[in-house]
């Protein structure tokens, strides 16, 4: 369980932005997660929570926007969402791929600031 | 003043601070002319009994060392330093992985430059470690025949981020009646090209391909460096 210490970081990178801006309060932190990030999505709502507690960050809601993977497949040239981590391969023609483009994601995108 | 809550776009890379050390350990790394492997599989899969194997194997034709992840002990430190080679414990306490902090740390007062293969051992987890880059050259997962031959498929994410499967603790294949053929399709699911190579620890076997293997990598990676 590396979640806590995730939710950690990106609370400690949330405030440190904040605190550039001004002291402004943050009220919720906008996250892109790909499913191949080998980061649990509800384990980390649960522990950024935590993370939370007795900082600036207080009471904000944590955003996630889960990211699919997405493949390149040599066959047909063209990008392609996987349909399932258990089968690295294309949705369309079944060719096996390990090129993977996207789905690794673990990115504060954004953060919602009052003022 | 508007109280009205507005989006600001960030984009930060939440594992920066360990990627940015990651590109700066394989960069030194690369400089020294060392290539670095990390294992990875879960608890009890042999990682510590094939690291014995092959620091033994390798120590009369190499300079290798090795760093061994563990939550409590230091038992595995003390077993491999039965091979003769540099060993180091990192002890992470209740941490489940490691990252690239704790290798910087561990390295310290380690000549690179006299080292020709270094091995990181990770902490049993097949989850966690998926997400940390150590600057490693390769990443070996290990899987146990007595495992069962749907491990991948139960933890794609470390299937995938390796480059290398090895198959342990062969000798006993047979006795569990290990399927080795659905092992192999189920690696390739994960992911697909990936080479396995298969091993015995305890008797030796398979380990002289795989050895060969990373021998070869290292070659490849000090030409990478003179050219």
């Amino acid at each position: 369980m590396h979640e806590l210490s995730i939710a950690l970081s990106m609370v400690e990178m949330a405030a440190e932005e904040a605190a550039r801006r001004g002291g402004v309060q943050v009220h919720a932190v906008h996250l892109r997660l790909g499913q191949l990030s080998g980061v649990v999505k509800d384990a980390l709502l649960f522990s950024y929570e935590l993370a939370c507690e007795g900082t600036t960050l207080e009471g904000s809601r944590l955003v996630i926007e889960e990211i699919p993977v997405v493949v390149f497949c040599p066959a047909c040239e063209s990008e392609r969402t996987l349909d399932s981590l258990q089968r690295f391969c294309c949705s369309v023609c079944g060719t096996p791929t390990s090129e993977v483009l996207r789905g690794k994601e673990l990115e504060v995108f954004a953060l919602e600031l009052n003022g | 003043m508007s109280t009205q809550p507005r989006l600001v776009e960030v984009r930060q890379n939440v594992l920066k601070q360990n990627d940015l050390l990651a590109r700066e350990l394989r960069r030194r790394f690369q400089e020294a002319g060392v290539c670095v492997i990390s294992l990875v599989s879960s608890p009890g899969s042999g990682k510590t009994a094939f690291l014995e194997k092959a620091l033994t194997l390798l120590r009369p034709r190499c300079r290798v060392a090795a760093l061994v992840g563990d939550l409590a002990t230091e038992n595995d430190a003390a077993r491999l330093a039965r091979s003769e080679a540099p060993v180091r414990q990192i002890v992470t306490g209740t941490i489940c992985h490691l990252d690239a902090q704790m290798v910087e740390r561990a390295l310290e007062g380690w000549n690179l430059e006299d080292l020709d293969i270094l091995f990181i051992e990770n902490v049993g987890n097949l989850v966690c470690p998926s997400s940390y880059d150590l600057g490693e050259d390769l990443r070996l997962v290990l899987l146990s025949v007595t495992e069962g031959e749907d491990k991948p498929l139960k933890y794609p994410t470390i299937f995938n981020t390796a480059d290398v499967a090895l198959i342990t603790k062969m000798d006993l294949a047979e006795a569990v009646e290990f399927d080795s053929a659905a092992a192999d399709a189920n690696i390739q699911a994960v992911r697909p090209g990936m080479q396995v190579f298969r091993v015995s620890s305890k008797t030796g076997a398979g380990m002289d391909e795989l050895l060969g293997f990373l021998a070869a990598r290292r070659v490849e990676a000090e030409k990478a460096l003179a050219g």
